[in-house]
């Protein structure tokens, strides 16, 4: 049996069962990566064989004594490059952070620990999270397992791509503009952006403090649930944390959508839309119609500044939040410099990759005097009028339905020369993140190249379970697919 | 002919507050530990961490803010400052500039009689940066974070000030509020408050302001009235030899009491403040700000007049101790444990003040304790000691705090009350000092002082003088 084609939920109830060891599972997943991973180039750092390996058997250990008792136990699982983890080299794929090993763990992933979880690695993504395509990455371009000259989008491409090509069961990745839900469009899994708050964001390393939130990566919606529940918990150290007592998400994994109200924002459907996205997200909202769902067609507004908002408020974020590597306390500093501003200079010129540097210019920018008010101050009044959009909608519907990105995964190279179009292809996600609304992301279909198509679905804020269950209703109406070069594997 | 100038003083003023832990982490304010020992990710900068805002520093600021009669921000945020330097560990200290905790406040001064109130534009909450040492060994720097993300309030005064004396009492004003407020010791020589001053100088009767200049680097009152001095000449020279005032920032040298320019306003860094979005904003309600109102002590005036009232001591003492919160500590809990009001003043005046002088030290660095000072002046109460041995228990009593009764017992320190003794001692002394003898029969009164000072001697010091008068009396009658 090849575990790695399981869901996470499967796996952890063989382990449960006995049918599977911690150590089996673990093994099976190092195979994986170590097989298959220079084809994809998912993993910056793949954990130790024999740390691994060690930390299995003392999970094992505690299944057996019934000490873990959660779905999860025992389940390995990636986690991106920004998340740190005490002891293991934690880069954001940056040359800057090419040599720092933290001595923390971020609370996300200590979450993953407590419940059994086997980390097996970091994955690769674009440079502290600026891209959507993980080409900007320091350590090299993932490649999509559904075709390798197409990106696996970004910037939680690492991640998505792991899940994709069955290294990983599942993997957390992070979302500030869409980098959990784009990724998962593009590699044909599912995943979740919480509402901001919900998860904590100590030891995520920043990009854009009041957009990023850690999310799952998974097979399916119940695998994503599980996650979810896991490392949604109040956190003393992250003030934007919020103490909620409804993270019991995969009690709403129920296949009923009677009665939801689930609206398509006909601004979402103009110009630019790939025609097969298009139609596959119709189907998929016809096919929620069947099951009893209302689904209706309306004006969401405020499109046409969810871009521009956007930039100036994350990459003012980023460029604040950079400041911090310089070459002084960690990271990488330059080899000769003059004095100390000589020193801060190259070391930043030469640590940061071309994207990295245009948004910490384009924040610094907004931010300096005489342009504050007209952009920072301005995006944040943009900010609080798209939030007003959704909770204009939100008095009608329960679920907003649309597309992920408006394209299917693109070839490599195709964006790098044009930021503005990548920057673009951001609109259906970006306003999400802005209004710090949960948002999910699941396959709907293929494109005429047989490239996986998402569909997303937006809640109110902390309606996490609403979507969790609209989704699973709608996931309930098809089958998983896998990439071809990895459903031929077992063939081989 | 030179014209008429008047002064005009503003002062930004940073008071490290006294708490146990730092503003945005746990880490321990304690003054010394080996470099980077009271650190942790946040304080350090560390990738991934975060701030999270501790209370104790919005309660001791809306305080001061309270008792300077400042409005409270209900809805005050954070923001950042954004700077490149190695003590910054982040390269961004978080402040405020937007939504300051306090605004619009003002203190009552007196000067030479006069009282005028100084408005203060704002009081904002900050993180104190690390310090750089040079080692000139290997010609580097290296960081130590101990002090970073200890937390300051920075007290912008609006220009109101037109002379030193008027800033010398602003700045005490402030201190002695913030130190009976108990959120600073408020120390220049150390740190723990710092004040820049921004003066300019017009002609009198001119309504526009001149163009003002910052100095900083002022460690002292003193340091700060000749820098004030120095600046106002340096001003006027300017002007009336038909040049102009550069508005920058200045560094004094107080050992050659002179300043030089360290940046001007061309220079100037765009700070590109922001509101920071790790912190959430901060919502002050009536009840929490009433309740900071109702824990606010009693103020120097108001301890000025209840002194007056209850202790009826002389003005002159009731100044000098409620000039120094320790010192009013003090005096009331001596009182409280029994000691006569006037008693305890004396202690303070004499004795304490002498000894502070001697050490070079503030009031605030006293460390003996009001319980210790009781039992010493129960002790004299008894006549179990004489004055001078007390004098010479309380310096050890000031020194470190020891117990006098028990100090008294183990050196022998207690009057001898043995009459066989005194009055040997006393009949000695008569026969050996047949001069003073006759002179006081004689009727010179002050020739007993004679024989007094001899029997006091005899006795090692251990007697009471008042006895030792007495029995001379008897035996030469």
């Amino acid at each position: 049996m090849d575990l790695m084609s399981l869901t996470a939920v499967t796996l952890g109830k063989k382990i449960k069962a006995g049918e599977v060891s911690v150590a089996e599972a673990a093994k099976a997943c190092m195979d994986s990566i170590e097989r298959y991973d220079s084809e994809y180039n998912c993993f910056v750092t793949v954990a130790d064989r024999e740390g691994v390996m060690k930390q299995a058997e003392e999970i094992q250990k505690k299944i057996d004594n019934g000490e873990l008792t959660g779905p999860l136990a025992g389940v390995p699982v990636a986690i991106k490059d920004n998340m740190c983890l005490n002891g293991m080299l934690t880069t954001c794929s940056s040359k800057i952070l090419s040599n720092f090993v933290p001595t923390y763990t971020s609370e996300a992933v200590e979450k993953l620990i407590e419940a059994g979880m086997v980390i097996v690695g970091k994955t690769n993504m674009d440079e502290f999270a600026m891209g959507s395509t993980t080409e900007t990455s320091y350590y090299g371009e993932t490649k999509n397992p559904w075709d390798k000259n197409k990106v696996p989008g970004g910037s939680s491409g690492g991640s998505a791509a792991a899940v994709a090509a069955e290294e990983v069961v599942c993997a957390l990745g992070s979302d500030t503009g869409g980098s959990i839900r784009q990724p998962a469009s593009f590699c044909g899994v599912t995943g979740i952006k919480p509402t901001y708050g919900r998860v904590s964001r100590y030891g995520l390393i920043a990009y854009g403090s009041s957009l990023d939130q850690i999310g799952p990566l998974a097979k399916d919606v119940t695998d994503c649930a599980a996650l979810l529940e896991i490392i949604s918990q109040y956190d003393k150290k992250d003030s934007t944390s919020v103490n909620r007592d409804d993270n019991d998400f995969t009690g709403a994994l129920v296949d009923d959508v009677k009665g939801l109200k689930i609206g398509l924002p006909r601004d979402y459907f103009s110009e630019g839309l790939d025609p097969d996205i298009k139609d596959a997200v119709y189907a998929a909202a016809k096919k929620l119609e069947e099951k009893g769902a209302i689904v209706e067609e309306f004006d969401l507004g405020m499109v046409e500044y969810t871009i521009p908002t956007y930039y100036i408020i994350a990459a003012a974020e980023a460029s604040s939040n950079l400041e911090r590597f310089d070459g002084v306390k960690y990271g990488y500093r330059t080899d000769s410099y003059t004095d100390l501003h000589n020193m801060y200079k190259k070391s930043r010129s030469e640590g940061f990759g071309p994207e990295v540097k245009r948004r910490i210019m384009l924040g610094s920018f907004v931010l300096s005097s005489g342009y504050y008010d007209a952009y920072y101050v301005k995006a944040l009044k943009a900010k609080a009028l798209i939030k007003r959009a959704y909770d204009k909608a939100f008095e009608k519907y329960d679920i907003i339905l649309g597309p992920v990105a408006p394209t299917t995964a693109l070839k490599m190279g195709e964006s790098l020369s044009d930021p503005i179009k990548m920057y673009l292809g951001d609109v259906y996600t970006v306003p999400v993140n802005l209004a710090g609304l949960p948002g999910i992301s699941l396959p709907c279909g293929y494109d005429r190249d047989g490239m996986p198509i998402g569909l997303q679905m937006v809640s109110d804020a902390f309606n996490e379970k609403t979507i969790i269950r609209a989704a699973y209703a709608y996931e309930q109406t098809r089958e998983y697919k896998r990439p071809a070069d990895v459903a031929e594997r077992g063939q081989n | 002919m030179s014209k008429a100038y008047e002064t005009v003083i503003g002062l930004e003023v940073h008071v490290e507050l006294a708490t146990r832990t730092k503003i945005f982490c746990g880490c321990s304010t304690a003054f010394g530990g080996a470099p980077n020992t009271h650190t942790c990710p946040v304080c350090t900068g560390m990738p991934g961490s975060l701030p999270v805002l501790n209370k104790a520093v919005v309660e001791k600021a809306m305080a001061v803010g309270l008792a300077t009669n400042c409005n409270i921000t209900r809805n005050c945020k954070f923001d950042r400052k954004n700077y490149f330097y190695p003590d910054n560990p982040q390269n961004y200290q978080i402040s405020q500039l937007y939504y300051p905790i306090c605004r619009d406040g003002k203190v009552e001064i007196e000067v030479e009689g006069k009282k005028k109130f100084v408005r203060i534009h704002e009081i904002h909450m900050e993180e104190d940066a690390g310090k750089l040492v040079h080692d000139p060994y290997t010609d580097s720097s290296l960081v130590d974070f101990n002090r970073s993300g200890v937390p300051l309030i920075e007290i912008v005064s609006e220009p109101d000030m037109r002379s030193a004396d008027e800033v010398i009492a602003y700045l005490e004003k402030l201190r002695l509020i913030i130190q009976y407020l108990g959120a600073s010791d408020c120390k220049l020589n150390e740190g723990s408050m710092r004040a820049d001053v921004n003066l300019s100088v017009r002609e009198v009767g001119a309504e526009e302001f001149g163009t003002r200049t910052e100095t900083k680097n002022l460690n002292s009152f003193k340091a700060i009235a000749r820098a004030i001095e120095n600046e106002r000449e340096r001003q006027i020279d300017l002007i009336e030899s038909g040049e102009k005032v550069v508005q920058e920032t200045r560094r004094w040298d107080d050992t050659k009491e002179y300043s030089y320019p360290m940046r001007s306003k061309e220079d100037a860094q765009d700070y590109r403040y922001f509101p920071d979005p790790d912190l959430v904003p901060i919502h002050i309600s009536d009840e929490w700000i009433e309740e900071i109102r109702s824990k606010q002590p009693e103020f120097r005036d108001e301890k000025r007049a209840r002194y007056r009232e209850e202790y009826q001591i002389p003005d002159y003492d009731i100044d000098i101790i409620t000039n120094s919160k320790k010192l009013a500590d003090i005096f009331e809990d001596t009182i409280a444990l029994g000691a006569a009001p006037k008693k305890v003043s004396n202690w303070l005046m004499v004795e304490t003040m002498r000894l502070l002088k001697e050490n070079v030290m503030d009031p605030e660095d006293i460390k003996f304790t009001a319980k210790n000072l009781a039992k010493l002046i129960k002790l004299v109460d008894a006549r179990t000691i004489n004055g001078n041995v007390a004098k010479e228990v309380f310096e050890h009593v000031f020194a470190e705090d020891i117990d006098p009764e028990a100090y008294v017992k183990e050196h022998g320190l207690a009057t001898v009350n043995d009459e066989g003794a005194l009055k040997t001692a006393c009949e000695a002394a008569i026969a050996g000092n047949s001069k003073a003898v006759e002179d006081y029969k004689g009727g010179k009164e002050k020739a007993l002082g004679a024989l007094v000072g001899q029997v006091m001697k005899a006795m090692k010091g251990k007697a009471d003088p008042g006895s030792v008068n007495q029995m001379l009396r008897e035996l030469l009658k």
